[in-house]
């Protein structure tokens, strides 16, 4: 019944979405979403914002507190209508339908489990209210606790098991009508670390295994790297990059992407050529590097011949102090942290360049702090900036 | 042996020590529990004593047995022959308190909830707004809002002369003095308590769990059934007693907007007080009222918790 209602709503409008992909691998698409909170002070939470979410893949949003990702999810969940813009669910608008009436079930960061009902009530809601017969909704029901692994505790009451149960029963619940697209919003916060790294995994094996497109929501870049096909990165209500990990981590585009994932050494450098997808830039020590571009590329000219760059610290090593070095710095500290060492070194010119060289077994710390090291940068390790 | 020992002597110890505790906590409670018996086990009891004497000639008691208060409860007995008779005006004065105390709680169920509900989903910082405005009744004496309420709904009052301007009705319309008119005004009166107590469970009610009802497919209608409901049954459960309850005992209302005629049981036992001069009949009648409550809220407490459990 749902799902009639939504075709008719969408069939008018999906030949004004114009999609660069075929529209069947599309599952979300935010087109010009904008959301405006009226209040005393009017509150810009996300700001012409367009991506695109494919069928059957784990995509994050990941931010800061307040970058607008959990907007962009209550507008997907129908929690919030945009104030502009329109998001279609496999080519259907469904901007304005409210929530129960889209197919896309949400797993909430309070969990907010019926502290009225039993574990398996609580999983069996959504089907109940689909109307659909007992029978079906009690062997899914059974079907969605073997999923989570907590069959054992199918009668117990919500209050009486914990967090991390809490938490997977809070994720059958919402996969049980089998949604097409699931919303996770920082599901895993409240959790301790060990638990949360377990839970990373199996979030991924659930995604695997049921099909159904997962949109996450989180501010831990680690997560995000973890378990995403792909990340968008907010920030300030715009998505500033949208990859896989393995992009936004070595291709950032922009300072506050570099900056927001892992850590990274900022530099300054002369222009020197531009190419296709790659430059030659001069570092402040008169070498010049070849540097990757970011996608999209940069022009020369609102560049003015200074670009900034980064270099993560492990890509970067520390050697003898030489006249051919790409930089060099006097090491100013030596912090040892179990798996890695981390080398801050100065500059010339004042700046703090962070090199991280993981460690060996019975490694015997030869640097010592206040002479003078050499930098060496690996091939492909500079990254170019676009601002 | 010897840690054996050591054992039972440290269990006496920490059972010497709770000992103390209990009794300290006897002797702490013991000026409370003294202004309890003598406000309200002691009237009480004189209640019960009284009902089982006889009338004296101008009010009061004589002190000789009797139990011609307990059977007027019920009975009359015939002036001409003696028989008795079931007394009918009796039992439908029980009757008609009991049913204009029923559909108080109703109604005011029916406006309270609606009402909670906006207060508790208004921002933080007008909800005391909202709260204060509910109780401002409450400042006011009881006699003179029950006035208003009668220049409200009299013949010649703003209802009545409101609609014969813009020509609705031809004659007023007779609400004075009737059952309805006693509904009104209680009504009027104990919906704030009604209000208070729901709003009370509300205000820790999770409003996310809405969220997670629409997210699975529940309508308004569902979620409410299904999820507020249950949860702020608690705040019903408590605002239905506090409305019910003194709505069995009114005086005020029914004495003003019901005439002479439409007696509730408040009414009748204060008759009893003062002209019928029959304080033993009163006595009774005011045990059989609070037989009745007791009766009623066991029933009442019962059924809901059943119905709990079937959802739970």
């Amino acid at each position: 019944m749902v799902s009639s209602v939504k075709s008719s709503a969408g069939a008018g409008k999906s030949k004004t979405t114009k999609t660069k992909s075929s529209p069947q691998e599309i599952a979300i698409d935010a087109l010009h979403v904008t959301k405006i909170y009226r209040g005393d002070t009017d509150v810009l939470a996300l700001d012409d914002v367009s991506v695109q979410i494919r069928k059957n893949e784990f995509f994050t949003l990941l931010g800061p507190s307040g970058c607008g990702k959990t907007t962009l999810l209550r507008l997907i969940a129908g929690f919030e209508h945009p104030t502009a813009g329109m998001i279609t669910l496999e080519g259907e608008d469904i901007s304005l339908l409210p929530p129960y009436q889209r197919p896309v079930n949400t797993v909430f960061q309070s969990y907010a489990l019926f502290p009225h009902m039993s574990v398996a009530e609580n999983i069996g809601f959504g089907l109940e209210m689909l109307g659909k017969p007992k029978s079906e909704i009690d062997r899914t029901v059974d079907n969605m606790l073997e999923l989570v692994k907590m069959t054992e505790l199918k009668n117990r009451q919500t209050s009486q098991i914990s967090g991390g149960q809490q938490q997977r029963v809070a994720l059958a619940r919402a996969l049980a009508p089998r949604p097409k697209v699931l919303l996770l919003d920082e599901p895993l916060s409240a959790l301790d670390l060990k638990l949360r790294k377990q839970m990373q995994i199996e979030l991924k094996r659930l995604q695997h295994e049921t099909g159904i497109t997962f949109v996450f929501v989180t501010h831990d870049q680690e997560e995000a790297l973890t378990m995403s096909d792909r990340v968008a990165v907010m920030s300030e209500g715009n998505i500033l990059q949208v990859g896989p990990p393995r992009e936004i981590y070595d291709h950032p585009a922009e300072r506050f992407v570099a900056n927001f994932i892992g850590d990274t050494n900022f530099i300054t450098a002369g222009l020197v050529s531009i190419g296709k997808s790659s430059a030659k830039v001069k570092l402040p020590s008169g070498k010049t590097v070849a540097a990757a571009l970011p996608q999209g590329g940069i022009s020369k000219s609102d560049a003015k011949g200074k670009v900034t760059v980064v270099i993560r610290p492990e890509h970067a090593r520390i050697g003898k102090a030489a006249s051919n070095s790409t930089l060099s710095g006097t090491l100013q500290n030596i912090v040892y942290i179990g798996t890695d060492t981390h080398y801050h070194l100065e500059l010339p010119k004042g700046d703090i360049f962070i090199i991280r060289s993981q460690n060996q077994r019975d490694f015997e710390e030869s640097h010592r702090v206040g002479k003078k090291y050499g930098i060496e940068i690996g091939p492909g390790a500079v990254q170019v900036l676009r601002d | 042996m010897s840690t054996d020992s050591h054992l039972i002597q440290a269990s006496t110890s920490a059972e010497t020590a709770q000992q103390n505790e209990t009794r300290r906590h006897i002797l702490l409670t013991t000026p409370a529990l003294i202004v309890l018996f003598c406000a309200a086990s002691g009237p009480l009891l004189i209640m019960a004593v009284y009902s089982f004497l006889s009338p004296g000639d101008y009010g009061g008691v004589q002190w000789s047995f009797s139990t011609d208060g307990w059977f007027g409860v019920f009975m009359q007995r015939d002036i001409f022959d003696d028989t008795l008779t079931i007394a009918d005006a009796h039992v439908s004065i029980l009757w008609r308190s009991v049913k204009l105390s029923l559909m108080t709680t109703i109604v005011c169920l029916i406006f309270g909830l609606p009402t909670a509900y906006f207060i508790a989903t208004r921002p933080a910082s007008s909800r005391n707004l909202w709260l204060f405005m509910v109780t401002i009744p409450f400042w006011t004496n009881l006699l003179i809002r029950t006035f208003a309420v009668m220049e409200l709904i009299r013949n010649q009052g703003v209802i009545n002369t409101a609609l014969k301007s813009i020509g609705a009705i031809e004659e007023p319309i007779q609400i004075m003095f009737t059952d309805f008119a006693i509904m009104i005004g209680m009504t009027y009166v104990y919906l704030p308590l009604m209000v208070l107590p729901i709003y009370a469970s509300m205000e820790k009610f999770d409003f996310r769990l809405v969220e997670a009802g629409y997210d699975l497919y529940a309508s308004r209608w569902n979620v409410l059934k299904r999820i507020i409901l249950p949860l702020v049954k608690p705040g019903i459960v408590a605002g239905s007693i506090l409305v019910f309850i003194p709505s069995l005992g009114a005086y005020v209302t029914p004495r003003i907007l019901g005439g002479g005629k439409n007696l509730m049981l408040g009414n009748f036992i204060a008759l009893q007080f003062g002209q019928g001069r029959n304080w033993p009949l009163g006595a009774a009648l005011s045990i059989t009222l609070l037989v009745i409550v007791m009766v009623a809220l066991l029933f009442y407490v019962r059924g809901v918790g059943k119905s709990g459990n079937a959802h739970g």
